[in-house]
């Protein structure tokens, strides 16, 4: 559905996009992540033909977007990052006159109440598109991008702004799209929402892909670890390095005052949580030091996206890493 | 896309036009009742007495406003709504969809033609009624020319307008900026009796070299009242299309679709 090899889009001396491969198979939902100035939207408008790459190739269903004759956008549905409806119109009115842009040769036209039902917003057909909350609107917007009925969908930023309900609400518009077997390209900075809504996450940051994969690819690949902590006094650490807890270079035992000045808390990495747990609740008990309050922290999605989008001059490693990710691809 | 298509396209998209141009109240103001307002103001201030040759004072207000309602139906309209849509995305999402392009601009100055249309009907209609001012047989196809190369030129003046207008919140500033001080020395607002321009010198020679006066001129030859041969002002028409044309030649060349934002 989507190929793209080796692109790369300037703006003078600015690089806003410094070589990408994307290769998206018809059915899959795949999200652009990274934080904003990535080069997500630059890359998506690319792919919808508003921008020419200064290099590379760019395929989408079969045609150079720049250069696709008209009928080549009978089958796209793009949501604009930043696109108001005219406000005087009605709901309704937006997705007939939206109707209108399209020429439907050979195929049935969608039934615009039908589509506004779809998206939840049958109630509001006849509201004025300025009465709409911006949730709404989003929605109006999504109907209007499948008044073309199509096979490819770009959401640029569909949540961008909402509140956490309208968020889950346009969620499960996206959801919808998965049961209608289309293929959608989404861009977001949320976490959260790439590993709720696609199949598959590409990470972009500074103009480049870092990582590619499921959530739960990219929390192993950024070797996001789990923490074990506990309130500790301060000789509590020798002790238990003494006894051979948190030897090994990058789990080591740190320690920290707290905000009320009197109590520490102790803090240690671990790869594999069991063995480490065990062997720090033996020598504790060794040593009789009480650990108390005891946790075990998994890495939040937060984490994963924050060490994904670190610079990546940081991640040295990162380009191995991405080959062996995304071949399969 | 097949032929006939694109020509229900220009349909709807004139339809809807004309909706949200109905439910706007600032351009519904502005486009309809403001031209009609000056009419019944001007000829409460100057009187509507015979100022020689069987004319009345709005015999010569009736076309020089209806030549104001003309203009804000379409260059006025549509360098607003343009820019606002241009500003707002709504350009831009036209562009992403297999629309040819220039049917919604085209569109846009369809509903304006549309609306001087209804704009030169309200005034022949006023001006009988309230004024004493007639059209003569001869002067109604003059007069429909006149209204389609005034509503079609100043449509791509509009269109043409928005090149140089930054923003929304610019809009009205750069348009009336531009048409207000021209109204002025056009014989729009302040007309000279017995066919003489009521201002002179360079003011004069500034007017002649706009698009404005032209078209008032072109209108008011309908409303002469004691014309028996058909009116007929090729120079006046001519001079209103070449800015119309140079208004396409711009909107083509500079035309922008996307958010300056």
């Amino acid at each position: 559905m989507i190929e793209v090899e080796g692109l790369v889009k300037s703006y003078g001396n600015t690089h806003a996009v410094k070589g990408i491969d994307l290769h998206v198979d018809s059915g899959e939902i795949v999200a652009f992540l990274g934080p904003n100035g990535a080069g997500k939207t630059t890359t998506i408008e690319i792919l919808e033909g508003f921008r020419k790459a200064t290099s590379g190739t760019v395929r989408v269903m079969g045609e150079d977007p720049t250069s696709a004759p008209a009928h080549w956008r009978e089958r796209l549905g793009i949501v604009l990052q930043e696109s108001e409806p005219i406000p005087s119109l009605t709901a309704l009115e937006t997705v007939q006159m939206q109707s209108n842009f399209y020429s439907f040769e050979g195929r049935t036209r969608p039934e615009p109440t039908q589509l506004l039902n779809l998206v939840g917003l049958g109630d509001a057909a006849d509201q004025r598109v300025k009465k709409l909350s911006g949730g709404q609107k989003r929605r109006l917007d999504l109907a209007s991008a499948l008044v073309g009925d199509p096979d490819l969908i770009f959401l640029d930023e569909p949540t961008t702004g909402f509140d956490p309900t309208a968020r889950r609400e346009s969620w499960k518009m996206v959801e919808a799209l998965r049961d209608l077997n289309k293929t959608v390209l989404l861009t977001t900075h949320y976490m959260d929402e790439a590993e709720h809504l696609a199949d598959r996450i590409v990470v972009i940051n500074g103009g480049l892909i870092t990582a590619r994969g499921t959530a739960e690819e990219l929390a192993s690949v950024v070797d996001a670890k789990t923490t074990i902590s506990w309130t500790c006094r301060t000789d509590d650490v020798a002790l238990l390095t003494d006894a051979g807890i948190g030897r090994r270079p990058g789990s080591e035992i740190s320690s920290s005052v707290q905000s009320d000045q009197t109590t520490t808390l102790c803090e240690m990495e671990a790869v594999e949580v069991i063995p480490t747990l065990r062997a720090l609740i033996d020598a504790a008990e060794n040593q009789s030091i009480d650990l108390v309050g005891l946790q075990v922290i998994n890495p939040t999605l937060e984490d994963v996206y924050l060490k994904l989008v670190a610079n990546p001059a940081d991640q040295p490693d990162n380009d191995d890493r991405t080959k062996g990710a995304d071949d399969g691809r | 896309m097949m032929g006939g298509n694109w020509l229900k396209q220009l349909k709807t998209q004139t339809k809807f036009n004309l909706l949200a141009f109905r439910r706007n109240p600032a351009a519904t103001f502005f486009t309809i009742i403001l031209p009609l307002v000056f009419l019944f103001v001007f000829t409460s201030i100057f009187g509507n007495d015979e100022i020689g040759n069987g004319r009345r004072v709005a015999t010569l207000y009736v076309p020089a406003l209806l030549a104001l309602a003309v203009i804000s139906a379409t260059l006025v309209n549509l360098a607003m709504t343009l820019t606002s849509h241009r500003e707002q995305g709504v350009l831009k999402r036209v562009r992403s969809t297999p629309l040819r392009p220039w049917i919604f601009i085209v569109a846009q100055g369809l509903a304006g033609v549309a609306l001087s249309v209804i704009m030169a009907v309200v005034f022949i209609g006023v001006g009988r009624v309230f004024f004493d001012v007639t059209v003569q047989s001869v002067g109604v196809i003059p007069l429909a020319i006149s209204v389609m190369v005034g509503a079609a030129s100043f449509s791509a003046l509009g269109v043409a307008l928005t090149v140089i207008i930054p923003s929304e919140e610019a809009a009205p500033a750069v348009t009336n900026a531009l048409i207000l001080p021209l109204y002025f020395i056009s014989d729009i607002f302040i007309i000279g009796s017995d066919g003489e321009s009521a201002v002179g010198g360079v003011p004069e020679f500034i007017a002649n070299l706009f698009p404005i006066k032209h078209l008032g001129i072109a209108l008011s030859e309908s409303f002469d009242p004691f014309t028996t041969e058909m009116p007929f002002p090729v120079e006046h028409w001519l001079v209103v299309l070449a800015w119309g044309m140079f208004g396409l030649a711009v909107s083509v060349w500079k035309f922008r679709w996307e958010p300056r934002r």
